[in-house]
């Protein structure tokens, strides 16, 4: 099933609430759905089209921007390995090489077992930490081909459980806002004042 | 934009102001904005970009991604120039910076010539620069502008990119990816213009490039456009693609007419073979139709015309079947029929040219044919056209227009763009009576549901509601008027018309009557003098074997007509038929006597849209074999007959009825052939008193609709390969929750029974169909859902039986 299940479409719609305009909750509603699967599925980008009342080619256009969205089978564990410049003066050429020859698969693909995605990525913003590798965006430092032996037994031995969810779940803490909370923001369409700084002109002149 | 000229009618209060405001001092124009362009002082109005008021002052900007019809989106940056606001000048692009007052622009210094070389430089980096076999070489505004203004020379010395070319964004349209310039075009046109968002940028950066969703193609109706805006050759519509060189081409305007919208296009030839239309537009502000789009029916359906299986001599019924024959002897033939008769109905000529269907009705008048339609009982009364009518203009700047009619997505394509635009863009507010939901659905500030066979009081009574008086009241108003269900009857409809029309007394009319030339058939001589008379009666009168002789006009009664079985019946029981067309169709298969007649593109002439505007047609090939316009078909019966209709040239013929014809009158040849075409409407008058049967509930548990959709069984639709596939396929279509009660999986096959017949159906769940109703899909393959439509009730209930 890679539409949304039942509890993520009640949160989808607990997301979709949040906005003045639904369309707003597209990348929300993408994250979501790759947090449930993994990736994110053709018939997921349907579902949400549905949800919030776009094409499906609307979903597709702006998810595919974005380059943490996936939309092939992935790892449950995605290893993004730093290539850029300072990392690739401390040897990440070598701990790609060797992190293929660890995994036997190729930049790019996936165990067969399913359990670990290796990719190569550009700079993590961490060059003072060089070479640097994420596990599901969770950094690791200075990394060395033990060190990374050691991680893979680690995940598969499921060791890092608490600390590294599985792939597709960006944080583990979902914002919940009751409804008196949120600040109800006016749907761009009824904005008739602005700032004082800025004359809104209504469609259509004078 | 209440500066339209269209819309500006001098009235003599006007005059009066304007006479006595000539010693004032007059108010400067408060839309004008002086900047200086290239050194000149010129005027510009107010909110335009720099590009549009450089377009009106004759100094061409390179541009790839401006389009005047849409929104500007600046992806392009070939719009480089430098504006001087004050800050000393700086390079801006210029459609997405707003004129200001004292605002400096320079189009041509050495600074923006370098911006616009640098851009064209970057953007042939990735394009393949296969101009000798790309379509868009000879016309390409990349190869154009590269000329103008690009670098002359290129740094770049590395492999292109290469993709799988072409790729299908649907039946008609095929992208080559490393042609694109992302110019944003096509993506913005089905967005803004077409409102159906099935194509769109994915990935990004270098990667970016158009596409659709995966298995989910660009199946608008109006993707055709998107290969015209394109500013490379990236998009090729299948029809055209490798036929030929622009060079090659030759071309001229005209007005489509497979619809009543009328839109202005041009027709492009090669060695005398019609190969692509494309819309024409009359610049910003001015054109009054189309604004340069068309549909993909339009623009597609010339493969008819251009068909193996066109009509080229004249056939006559022996006992082999239609065999050969010659003009004379056809002619010869058709004079003693018509002279033996002593009953002839004419039905059609809604098909062809005003010359056409004004000859004929000349014809008509000398040998005394008393039953005459240009429809086929699937419109509404020709007394609509004595209602003041309004134009496409005046709809689109209404403060409300009132649909009571067909689905305009599916009859009356680019009207239906035109009035998505006012709802959109403009301050238009659409009130939809509507028994579905239709492609205007999502835009119309009220889309009131109502059960087929909507009675005058329900109209009253809605637009009575305070807040849609309120909006009504609120400025001008303009009824879109036609038939929106072919299983409720005319009168039933006409009475729905009349309902808001006598809420709303100064409504103006805009007719949503869909064949061609359907308001200048009717407006010059083919409309039946009354009810006793018109298509429906003919048919009735054939059918009961009292009509000598029927002569179809380019109409095929059996597919058009919503009865079929009363033209089926009518066809066998009129005594002879004589039949005028240009492709076969299953009516002239029946004929006695067939004449083949010239078709669009074949012929010159004039034709009349919705509007009531008369516009020009022009031929650009070789009439196909034999074949002959209408005009000059009854010209030569009505010789044979012993009258002289007095026309001996297509100009005669529009002379005569600029001469005779009192709403014609200033639709003189050349008045014609101006950019905006002569409004030819017939005034006074107005619609006859209906009876409305209120329906009364009956024992069926479902009542019908029947409607049309884009592509049917028309034969310039099963006739062009391009668009044979397309239609749907009859159906029984029933809302989920209907189909469910139903009880049998989509796509089974179920008895549709009614009072005057039964037929076997295919369901299909449909969650635009009113619960309580069935739709049913006009003149589609499969078993004719006419069958069991009555003509002579007001409405049509069915039930449903299970087949198993
Ligand atoms: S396909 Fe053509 S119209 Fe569409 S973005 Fe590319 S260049 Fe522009
Ligand atoms: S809307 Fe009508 S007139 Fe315009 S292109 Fe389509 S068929 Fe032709
Ligand atoms: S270069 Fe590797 S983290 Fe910046
Ligand atoms: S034309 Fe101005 S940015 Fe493309």
């Amino acid at each position: 099933m890679s539409r949304l299940n039942d509890s993520n479409v009640a949160l989808a719609r607990e997301i979709i609430a949040r906005y003045p305009k639904q369309k707003s909750a597209l990348i929300p509603l993408v994250h979501l759905s790759q947090q449930q699967n993994g990736y994110v599925t053709e018939e997921a980008m349907r579902h949400i089209a549905e949800l919030i009342n776009v094409t499906p080619a609307e979903v597709y256009g702006t998810a595919s921007f974005y380059e943490m969205f996936r939309f092939e089978p992935t790892g449950k564990y995605l290893i993004n390995m730093c290539g850029t410049l300072s990392c690739a003066l401390l040897g990440a050429k070598q701990l790609l090489h060797h992190a293929e020859h660890t995994l036997g698969i190729k930049a790019g693909s996936t165990t067969p077992d399913g359990l670990i995605t290796l990719q190569h990525a550009e700079c993590q913003a961490a060059c003072t930490e060089a070479p640097t590798l994420q596990v599901n965006y969770r950094h690791r430092f200075r990394v060395t081909p033990a060190d990374f032996d050691q991680l893979v037994d680690d995940l598969r031995a499921g060791k890092l459980d608490n600390e590294i969810p599985p792939h597709g779940t960006l944080g583990r803490n979902r914002q919940q806002i009751p409804a008196d909370r949120a600040v109800g923001a006016q749907h761009p369409d009824d904005v008739t004042s602005g700032p004082a700084w800025i004359e809104i002109v209504p469609a259509g002149g004078e | 934009m209440s500066d339209e000229p269209d819309n500006d009618l001098t009235n003599e209060d006007d005059l009066v102001a304007a006479d006595t405001a000539v010693e004032t001092i007059p108010e400067p124009d408060p839309n004008a904005v002086a900047i200086t362009l290239n050194g000149r002082e010129i005027v510009a109005r107010k909110g335009e970009t720099i590009i549009a008021a450089a377009d009106r002052e004759g100094e061409y900007i390179p541009r790839f991604c401006y389009h005047p019809r849409m929104s500007s989106v600046g992806m392009c940056r070939q719009c480089m120039v430098e504006v001087d606001t004050g800050r000393g000048p700086m390079l801006q692009p210029s459609c997405m910076i707003t004129v200001l007052p004292e605002m400096k622009v320079e189009t041509n210094t050495p600074m923006a010539k370098r911006a616009q070389e640098g851009i064209l430089e970057l953007l042939l980096i990735n394009h393949p620069l296969d101009c000798p076999v790309c379509d868009k070489g000879g016309e390409c505004p990349l190869q154009d502008q590269t000329l103008s203004h690009g670098p002359g020379e290129s740094r770049f010395v590395e492999e292109k990119r290469h993709y799988e070319k072409p790729i299908a964004l649907s039946e008609h349209v095929l992208l080559d990816r490393e042609r694109c310039i992302l110019c944003d075009r096509c993506t913005r046109f089905a967005d803004e213009v077409a409102g159906d968002k099935l194509i769109q940028f994915i990935e990004r950066g270098n990667a970016t490039q158009v596409s659709t969703f995966p298995d989910e193609p660009f199946s608008s109706y109006f993707s055709g456009n998107t290969v015209q805006i394109c500013p490379v050759g990236a998009l090729t519509a299948k029809p055209y693609r490798f036929k030929a060189r622009p060079w090659d081409l030759e071309q001229v305007e005209s007005t489509c007419t497979s619809c009543s919208v009328g839109c202005r296009i041009s027709v492009h030839s090669s060695r005398d073979e019609l190969l692509r239309f494309q819309g024409v537009d009359t610049g910003a502000d001015s054109d009054s139709v189309n604004w340069g789009w068309m549909c993909d029916r339009g623009r597609f359906n010339f493969e008819s015309i251009e068909a193996g299986h066109r009509l080229g001599v004249p056939l006559v019924r022996s006992e082999a079947g239609l065999v050969d024959t010659s003009w004379n002897s056809a002619l010869e033939l058709a004079r003693q029929l018509i002279d033996g008769a002593s009953s002839i109905g004419l039905l059609g000529g809604a098909r062809g040219t005003n010359e056409g269907a004004f000859a004929w009705a000349q014809l008509a008048d000398a040998v005394g044919i008393a039953h005459r339609d240009a429809q086929l009982g699937d419109g509404l009364s020709a007394e609509l056209l004595g209602v003041p009518r309004a134009t496409i203009n005046q709809a689109a700047a209404a403060n409300t227009v009132i649909l009571v009619g067909p689905d305009l997505k599916e009859e009356l394509p680019v009207l239906y763009l035109r009035l998505r635009d006012a709802a959109v863009h403009g301050h238009t507010k659409i009130i939809e009576f509507s028994s579905q939901s239709t492609g205007i659905t999502r835009y119309a500030w009220r889309s009131i549901r109502h059960a087929p066979g909507l009675g005058p009081v329900e109209i009253a009574k809605t637009l009575a509601d305070p807040t849609i008086a309120a909006q009504i009241a609120s400025g001008d108003v303009v009824l879109v008027a036609g038939r929106s269900n072919m299983a409720v009857s005319e009168a039933t409809a006409l009475a729905a018309v009349q309902a808001v029309l006598s809420a709303v007394p100064n409504a103006t009319v805009l007719p949503a009557l869909r064949r061609g030339n359907v308001v200048g058939a009717l407006q010059l001589g083919l409309a039946p003098v009354d009810v006793d008379h018109d298509a429906l009666a003919t048919l009735r009168l054939a059918a009961a074997g009292h009509l000598d002789l029927l002569v179809l006009l380019g109409a095929d009664p059996i597919n058009d007509c919503p009865d079929a079985d009363l033209a089926r019946r009518a066809i066998a029981g009129a005594r002879h038929v004589i039949s005028i067309d240009t492709l076969p169709s299953e009516s002239t298969q029946q004929a006695d006597l067939v004449f083949p007649a010239a078709a669009f593109a074949e012929q010159r002439g004039t034709t009349t849209n919705l509007e009531g505007r008369v516009s020009r047609l022009n031929q650009k090939v070789t009439v196909h074999g034999t074949a002959r316009p209408d005009w000059m078909i009854a010209s030569e019966l009505a010789s044979v007959l012993g009258h002289d209709l007095g026309f001996t040239s297509i100009d005669d013929v529009t002379a005569a009825i600029a001469a005779t014809v009192p709403a014609y009158a200033s639709a003189t040849p050349t008045a014609i052939d101006s950019a905006d075409g002569v409004l030819a409407v017939n005034t006074g008058g107005g619609l006859p008193s209906v009876e409305a049967t209120e329906a009364q509930p009956s024992g069926y548990d479902y009542r019908l609709v029947v409607s049309r959709k884009l592509y049917d069984r028309a034969v310039s639709t099963t006739m062009s390969p391009s668009l044979a596939k397309l239609p749907i396929g009859a159906g029984a279509h029933l809302h989920p929750a209907d189909h469910d009660r139903v009880g049998e999986p989509d796509g089974a096959e179920v008895r549709l029974v009614s009072a005057s017949g039964s037929v076997v159906l295919p369901l299909v769940s449909d969650d635009t169909v009113q619960r309580g109703t069935i739709w049913a899909p006009f003149n589609q393959a499969g078993a004719d859902i006419t069958d069991i439509v009555d003509s002579s009730t007001a409405v049509t209930d069915v039930r449903i039986e299970r087949l198993t």
